[in-house]
């Protein structure tokens, strides 16, 4: 037995070495994850032959399937043909015989071009914000949808030209759209390249233009509503000096609101029969399939985050009056479910308007789902507003910040940061919620066009196959904003770096 | 217990001046029902470096938080620089900007490197340009010796020095009086010494300071007046020599020996 010497001193430092080979790579992983004891490898190969059970099935199904055929007769007759009798395969000509209405509608074939130059605007809107003074990603984002666009416009062109007996309506209309399309992402990438930052001012006018784009009118209501907007900013601006913040912002809301219910339609009446420029007017029951599911998802996604933080810093307040009004707000909304907002929306909302006051329905829904998520938009928020130590309030007080101030530099970054992942999800549950507008009435791609889809006596008894295509799509979009908000928790991580 | 003030202390720039800084009058403050400042009278001169000690719980940083208003006092009266604190939103932002505060966790921005930290009051609140905010932020961070780290995030830096910072940043607000908060009871004994030659140096350019500590060593080399709390009151306040050799009342006896014995 070696006697143990008192002291120590190590002479030489050793380097790191090599792991041994059952301590890393392939192996390891699989030790680890799915060979560790006996019970997890027999779990493991459970799942293997489960898995291949469900696959076997499926997989054939969907590869099989028939592209082509015009209804769902054909399509059984063409498989038991090919595969032979009592086989199973899936009829995927659905989609593309009715593909139309699942994205579009009941749009006006002629002016596919519109939501489809705002579908492709919009992205060029959302870069700014997702990716703010990244002058790469945002020239990428303008390319790549430019070019998606354009292709877009050219198939749509292609598709209505075989679709209509070619009218010159549409020959002569569609090659200007093809050139003002360029022009316009010429535009918004020269402003990508040079002054990214710029480029959020057309994130703050997609809005309007995307709203004009897709009902048309005459091209006076956008800029008329637009003018409200410049009047609020401009009073709030004069006004928030003397006499703050909060109180501004409701001044210049009852001017801009003063402006937008009595003087804007008779100035823009006015300015339409003086100079009449505009788009062909699209009536809100012609929206319909992901048309429909994303106007209402991004308009309530974009202005539920806004409402949803002010909403949770009222109920933070000191202010008895705003701190009340704020929980009730939020107490009420989330005790009620969407579908009675909905139906609010769709019958009691014309009740409180003034008389002869047209709102679109799609409007009306479109206000109440924003209300519906800023609600839990706030209360998300407000979590993220308590995991924030007090000391970092303090240090902005000690600093000299003003309220607003502060909450701008360092309250919201931090608390928005922590609160992503439930931002995140409550959007991702709105956009799905936006099926549950069939229940008034609206077309939406699941219950809506599924159902009218599935009534063709053509396709009658087809099942599996539009849910499946509609889920996908629902997927691919929320599966997107899942990775975004990784991606985004991953850029602003600043500890143990 | 002074071991970590090494070096010698160059007294030249310590004046205290006839111009009051701080004027205490009667002040209370009650959190509730229990009242945890009684009968506060206090006048600071500027140039003055006084240190506050006190058992925990005795009040020490709640007074000091008092002087800036992030706590409220309920009676009496605090004139900072000339100006009253009551509930005037102005007043209180006036004050805020003339008086720095360190804390005892710092209360960096997390979200920020060290260079924003340190420009972004001066340039919301004291509408600097940029350019020339982050020339005075360079400045000061050089002045505690990390200049090296402006573009980095605080969660990189040691206590010690996220503590300099913290100094730093409130320095870039060019501020006429300095809180300490306990500024060392946070750190590693190796980052005390740093943190204190910091405040030393602030010290000898003349800086009315009020500090929180434990450091004894501290307060016997730079202040010029100790102040001992207990029990929400001001119970004994002396120059630093007689306070630590010959104090009179038995309560600050018993501190000393508690804190001094070993």
């Amino acid at each position: 037995m070696a006697t143990p010497t008192p002291t120590f001193v190590r002479t030489e430092m050793l380097g790191p070495q090599e792991p041994p080979i059952s301590q890393s790579g392939a192996v390891k992983w699989l030790r680890e994850n799915l060979f560790s004891t006996p019970l997890n490898s027999l779990l493991t190969l459970l799942g293997l032959a489960f898995a291949y059970l469900v696959l076997r099935t499926v997989v054939p199904w969907a590869w099989n399937g028939v592209w082509s055929a015009s209804s769902l007769g054909e399509c059984r007759q063409i498989i038991a043909e090919t595969l032979g009798p009592d086989s199973h395969a899936a009829c995927w000509a659905v989609i593309g015989e009715r593909w139309q209405q699942f994205i579009f509608g009941f749009y006006p074939l002629d002016l596919y071009w519109r939501p489809v130059l705002a579908f492709g605007l919009l992205f060029c809107a959302l870069g700014p914000i997702l990716y703010f003074g990244q002058s790469g990603n945002n020239l990428r984002i303008v390319g790549a949808s430019g070019l998606l666009t354009l292709g877009a416009l050219l198939g749509v062109r292609h598709f209505v030209a075989k679709a209509n007996p070619p009218s010159d309506a549409i020959l002569s209309d569609n090659p200007m759209v093809l050139v003002i399309a360029v022009v316009i992402f010429a535009l918004l990438g020269v402003v990508a390249k040079l002054r990214p930052q710029k480029l959020v001012w057309f994130s703050i006018l997609y809005p309007l233009i995307g709203f004009y784009l897709l009902w048309g009118g005459s091209v006076w209501a956008p800029i008329g509503t637009l003018v409200g907007f410049v009047i609020l900013a401009l009073v709030w601006y004069g006004l928030q000096r003397q006499v703050g913040v909060v109180v501004a912002g409701g001044a210049g809301l009852v001017t801009a609101a003063v402006w937008w219910i009595w003087v804007q339609s008779a100035v823009t009446d006015k300015l339409n029969n003086a100079i009449p420029l505009g788009l062909l007017y699209e009536r809100s029951d012609q929206f319909g399939g992901f048309l429909l599911a994303f106007v209402i998802g991004v308009a309530a996604i974009s202005a539920s985050l806004p409402i949803g933080i002010l909403l949770a810093l009222g109920r933070r307040s000191d202010m008895f009056l705003i701190k009340t009004l704020s929980v009730g707000f939020i107490e009420f909304v989330r005790g009620v479910p969407l579908i009675t907002m909905l139906f609010v929306a769709s019958l009691l909302l014309q009740y409180f308007l003034p008389p002869q006051t047209n709102f679109d329905l799609i409007l009306r829904v479109i206000i109440l789902v924003t209300l519906f998520s800023a609600a839990y938009i706030a209360e998300v928020i407000r979590g993220g507003l308590a995991a924030l130590p007090r000391g970092q309030y303090e240090a902005a007080d000690a600093l000299g910040l003003d309220y607003w101030q502060a909450q701008r530099l360092i309250i919201m970054p931090q608390a928005l940061k922590i609160s992503i992942p439930g931002i995140v999800s409550s959007f991702i549950g709105l956009f799905k919620d936006t099926t549950l507008v069939a229940l008034v009435g609206l077309a939406d791609p699941l219950q809506g066009i599924t159902k009218i889809v599935r009534a063709d006596i053509n396709w009658k008894g087809i099942y599996w196959e539009p849910y499946l295509f509609v889920g996908l799509i629902f997927f691919a979009v929320c599966f997107s904003m899942s990775r975004y908000s990784m991606y985004l928790e991953r850029k602003l991580k600043r500890d143990h770096r | 217990m002074s071991e970590a003030i090494t070096r010698q202390i160059d007294r030249s720039h310590m004046q205290i001046s006839d111009e009051v800084a701080i004027q205490i009058t009667s002040m209370n403050k009650w959190y509730g029902a229990f009242h945890v400042l009684r009968d506060i009278n206090m006048t600071v001169n500027r140039g003055e470096r006084i240190v506050i000690c006190g058992p925990s719980g005795s009040g020490k940083s709640t007074l000091i938080r008092c002087i800036n208003r992030l706590e409220e006092h309920q009676s009496g009266k605090i004139v900072v620089d000339g100006t009253e604190l009551t509930s005037d939103l102005k007043n209180i932002d006036k004050v805020r900007s003339e008086v720095g505060m360190v804390f005892q966790h710092f209360n960096l921005f997390p979200h920020l490197t060290i260079l924003e930290n340190c420009t972004l009051a001066p340039i919301w609140v004291r509408k600097t340009p940029k350019r020339e905010a982050e020339e005075v932020a360079m400045h000061y961070l050089s002045k505690v010796k990390i200049p090296e780290q402006a573009h980095k995030y605080p969660g990189q830096l040691s206590g010690g020095q996220q503590q300099r910072v913290a100094i730093a940043r409130s320095l870039c607000m060019k501020p006429r009086i300095m809180l300490f908060d306990e500024p060392t009871s946070a750190l590693d004994p190796e980052m005390i010494k740093e943190v204190l030659d910091t405040m030393i140096e602030l010290a000898e350019e003349g800086m009315t300071m009020l500090c929180v500590t434990h450091e004894m060593g501290f307060a016997q080399a730079v202040a010029n007046r100790v102040i001992f709390m207990d029990q929400g009151q001001i119970v004994e306040q002396n120059e630093p020599k007689e306070f630590f050799n010959n104090p009179q009342s038995d309560r600050t006896k018993l501190f000393l020996s508690q804190i001094l014995g070993h």
